[in-house]
C-alpha cells in the first residue's frame, strides 16, 4: 500500500491513544498553583511574624528550595515531576530540584567533577543566561540614564 | 478571609504560569532546562518593562516563586543597585539579588547528595 506522508501522518494519528494533554495541563496548574498557594503561606506568615516585604520574600524562596531538596533526597519530588510535568518544574522548586538531583545522582563519579560539576548542567544555564540578561538591563539603565 | 483570598489569588496565577510552561512541554520541543532559562530571561523583560512587578503586587509567592519572578527579581536588583552604586551595580544587581536563592539551592543540595543515597536506577 502506497501512502503520501500526508495521509501516513493521518493514518498515525488515528490509531495512537488520545493525547493526555487535557489531563497534564490540569495536573500542572494544579501542582504549581499548590506549590504557590504554600509560597504564598510561608510569606504571609514571615509577614505576620514581622519581615519586611523583601525578607518574606526571600524567606519562600529558601523555605521551598528547603523543602524541594530535602524532597528530592527522600525521591519524593521526582515521582511527583513525573506527574505533574511543569507543575514542578517551573517554580523556584523545579530550580531547586535541577540541582539536588544531579548532584545525588553523579556521586558516584567523585565529588568535584561528578557532584559539583553536575549541580549546574540545568542551573548553569540558568544563571548564565539570566545573569547575561540583567547585565544588558542594567546597561541600558545606566547608559540612558533611567535609575 | 484576606488570607484565603491571597492563597486563592496565588494559587490561580502561580498554577496558569505553570500551564503555560505545560502547554511549552507538550506542543513544543522545549527541554525542561530551555523553560527554564528562557521563563528566567522572559522574567528579567517583564520586570525591565514594569509589568512583572505589578502581577507581584496582585498574586504575592503566585508571581514571585515562578522561574520568572526569580527574573524580576534580578532586574530589581539590577535597577536598585544602579542606583545605588551606578556603574558598578551593572554587574553587581542580578548576583546579589539571586545570592540568597543560589546559594540556598548549592548548599541544600550538596549536603543533601551527602546525606542521601542515590535512587535505585531500575
Amino acid at each position: 500500500m502506497k501512502m503520501t506522508p500526508e495521509e501516513y501522518g493521518r493514518l498515525a494519528q488515528k490509531a495512537s491513544p488520545p493525547s493526555p494533554m487535557g489531563k497534564n495541563l490540569l495536573m500542572a496548574f494544579l501542582c504549581g498553583g499548590g506549590i504557590c498557594a504554600l509560597g504564598e503561606g510561608f510569606r504571609l506568615l514571615y509577614q505576620w511574624l514581622g519581615a519586611d516585604e523583601e525578607l518574606a520574600a526571600a524567606g519562600v524562596s529558601v523555605t521551598l528550595i528547603f523543602l524541594a531538596v530535602l524532597l528530592t533526597g527522600l525521591n519524593v519530588y521526582d515521582n511527583l515531576a513525573k506527574h505533574a510535568g511543569a507543575g514542578t518544574l517551573v517554580p523556584i522548586t523545579g530550580f531547586a530540584n535541577s540541582v539536588a538531583s544531579p548532584a545525588l545522582e553523579f556521586k558516584s563519579e567523585g565529588f568535584i567533577l561528578g557532584l559539583g560539576a553536575k549541580m549546574f548542567i540545568i542551573a548553569g544555564p540558568v544563571i548564565v543566561y539570566g545573569t547575561a540578561a540583567s547585565i544588558l538591563y542594567g546597561l541600558v539603565l545606566w547608559l540612558f540614564r533611567l535609575y | 478571609m484576606d488570607v484565603l483570598l491571597s492563597l486563592l489569588k496565588a494559587f490561580l496565577v502561580g498554577g496558569a504560569l505553570c500551564a503555560v510552561g505545560q502547554i511549552l512541554i507538550d506542543r513544543t520541543k522545549l527541554t525542561p532546562a530551555r523553560i527554564l532559562t528562557s521563563y528566567v530571561v522572559i522574567g528579567v523583560l517583564l520586570g525591565a518593562l514594569g509589568i512583572y512587578p505589578k502581577l507581584v503586587e496582585f498574586a504575592g509567592a503566585g508571581a514571585s516563586v515562578p522561574l520568572l519572578g526569580f527574573g524580576n527579581l534580578l532586574a530589581k536588583g539590577v535597577r536598585e543597585a544602579v542606583k545605588a552604586d551606578g556603574a558598578l551595580g551593572i554587574l553587581t544587581g542580578g548576583f546579589t539579588a539571586a545570592a540568597a536563592g543560589i546559594a540556598a539551592a548549592l548548599f541544600f543540595s550538596l549536603v543533601a547528595a551527602l546525606v542521601f543515597k542515590p535512587k535505585e536506577k531500575g
